[in-house]
């Protein structure tokens, strides 16, 4: 089976570069070449898992609790001196 | 002066309490032995004043009588654990700044049982690998010979406790990533039942999959690390609320009558023969002591690496797309290579029109899988199984070919893709290389195993042989 790395990672948001391309290809074409196998096995009223334990629908009270500071919540990112996030554009100027 | 060898937790506490050194001296030890063996690659960061103090203070908590579970005891991290104030990297460029603003859960856990935390350790990055050579900060050596790899991902964590620079190491095993690292270097690794171990603030992987664990020298050692972080905590929310028993209790019954099967799938073609025989000699012993040993089969086996790597690569792509640069680390260039290939992987299994061929399908053979599980333990109270095919290969071996790299983790994954605990015990050496043997048992079994593991330990005393470090 053959992969098109460049469509897959548009969607993961990667930037590769062209030797990188067929590279990937080549590798991600062999594993799922190999994790075909499971289309052998009979699934037939096979009810699927999600979680491992039994638990399910893990709620809290809905309360408002403490939450990181404003200024550690910053303290990661590049640019805090106005208080907020900076993320490139996302609308075009027209 | 120390000899940092030949202790073990339950033996520290003992020399501190009774004053035969004092928790300065004993880190003082540990950080002049972790600076001579820089060449292992063991460790990322390296804390010196803030672990001396931490001595400090829990040498005045001794005196005052205080007697908290790990007081004094000197511990290290894999750098997937988020420390407060303490760069934590994952082993990846993206991280490679990264200052956390609060303490993973089970940080939180240990610092509060007294344990004094002398660095963060070396990993493939992100947890991705089994071998510790996709760390972005070069591979971890294997004590027992450097041309070798220690295993992975935790590979600085499990080194660092084979190499005597720490008493007990924190790890995450979401596909085998404590029990194989604990395999290759004669130590012991808990790979707890999903939602033993809070989650919260460890760097996820694969959130269905992943649990928090630990390296340890000796079973009882395991046990007292396990007594700490285990239990519910209300930031996660998969986290488990059942009791948690006190794991020592019994620890030291006989095993007398025990049945353990041998699953025939991980006995079969593809195992080292000369690693078998290890692994049947560790059993003849089991019967020696009393257990019987029964044959039997988990038939679905044969899928479950496929499997994994469907759930496992999904569940990577979702967790790392938070990784933007923007909120904290570096952009999406700087993913390596590895975390690149799991990203596409799980990006293009979740695609449209291919959930249904793979993740779906994937999750109805994880439930088969969990079913083996099921009608095993109608015959047998626990399964014990080889955890690496084949010895620890040289470094650099594998590092072009993937999928080979993955094949080495078939007796693992299966284990998280059930969700049980596994306890990895090393069972001897060949050609000057450790080997180790899994016990496997139903959910929340820990204290079971612990019982298992340490009868056997009392009779082959593994622990005791160390590797001829250059000093």
């Amino acid at each position: 089976m053959k992969i098109n790395v460049r469509h897959v990672a548009k969607l993961a948001n990667l930037q590769l570069t062209d030797e990188e391309i067929p590279k990937f290809e080549k590798q991600l074409s062999s594993i799922l070449d190999y994790i075909k196998k499971l289309q052998e096995v009979d699934t037939t009223g096979v009810a699927e898992t999600s979680p491992t334990t039994d638990s399910q629908n893990i709620i809290r009270e809905d309360a408002s609790l403490q939450s990181l500071p404003k200024e550690d919540a910053l303290a990661g990112s590049k640019n805090d001196k106005t208080g907020h996030f900076k993320v490139k554009n996302v609308l075009k100027k027209t | 002066m120390i000899d940092l060898h030949s202790l073990t937790i339950a033996d520290t506490k003992k020399h501190l309490r009774e004053k035969d050194f004092s928790a300065k001296e004993l880190v003082t030890a540990y950080l002049a032995r972790i600076e001579k063996l820089k060449y292992l690659n063991a460790f990322l960061t390296v804390i010196q004043d803030e672990a001396i103090k931490d001595a400090e203070l829990a040498d005045k908590k001794i005196s005052q009588g205080e007697d908290l579970p790990l007081l004094g005891i000197p511990i290290s991290l894999k750098d997937m654990y988020l420390t407060k104030g303490l760069r934590t990297t994952a082993a990846s460029k993206v991280l490679e700044n990264f200052i956390p603003v609060f303490d993973a859960t089970a940080v939180q856990k240990l610092k509060d049982a007294g344990a004094i935390i002398l660095g963060k350790n070396n990993q493939d990055a992100w947890a991705h690998g089994s071998s510790g050579e996709n760390s972005d900060f070069g591979p971890t050596k294997n004590p027992w010979n450097t041309e070798y790899v220690p295993g992975g991902s935790s590979s600085g964590p499990a080194v660092a406790v084979a190499a005597d620079m720490c008493l007990a190491a924190g790890g995450t095993d979401t596909g085998g990533s404590i029990r194989q690292p604990a395999c290759f270097n004669n130590v012991v690794g808990l790979k707890p039942t999903y939602g033993r171990v809070s989650r919260y603030g460890v760097v996820a992987m694969a959130s269905s999959l992943d649990t928090i664990g630990h390296f340890t020298k000796t079973v009882e050692d395991s046990a007292l690390y396990l007594q700490v972080t285990a239990g519910k905590d209300e930031h996660d929310a998969t986290s488990y609320p059942i009791e948690v028993p006190t794991y020592t209790k019994n620890m030291k019954k006989d095993i007398k009558g025990l049945k353990i099967g041998i699953p025939k799938e991980y006995f079969a073609e593809g195992l080292d023969k000369k690693v078998e025989k290890i692994v049947r000699d560790a059993l003849k012993t089991y019967e020696d002591l009393g257990a019987e040993i029964v044959e039997i089969s988990l038939p679905y086996t044969e899928y479950a690496n496929a499997c994994y790597y469907i759930i496992m690569s999904s569940e990577v792509s979702s967790n790392l797309a938070r990784y933007d640069g923007i909120r904290y680390g570096n952009d999406r260039s700087t993913f390596g290579d590895e975390a690149k290939r799991r990203i596409m992987l799980g990006t293009f299994t979740l695609s449209a029109g291919y959930y249904d061929a793979y993740y779906k399908r994937a999750m109805d053979v994880r439930a088969l899988l969990k079913k083996d599980f099921e009608n095993a333990w109608k015959t047998v109270d626990v399964i014990a199984a080889p955890i690496s095919p084949t010895l620890p290969w040289k470094l650099g071996e594998k590092v072009d070919d993937p999928l080979a790299m993955y094949l080495s983790d078939i007796f693992t994954i299966t284990i998280n893709l059930v969700g049980i605990p596994g306890l990895a015990i090393p069972v001897g050496f060949l050609d000057g290389l450790p080997v180790g043997m899994q016990l496997l048992g139903p959910y929340f079994s820990e204290e079971k195993l612990f019982q298992v593991g340490y009868a056997y330990e009392q009779v082959n005393k593994w622990f005791t042989h160390k590797p001829n470090l250059k000093i």
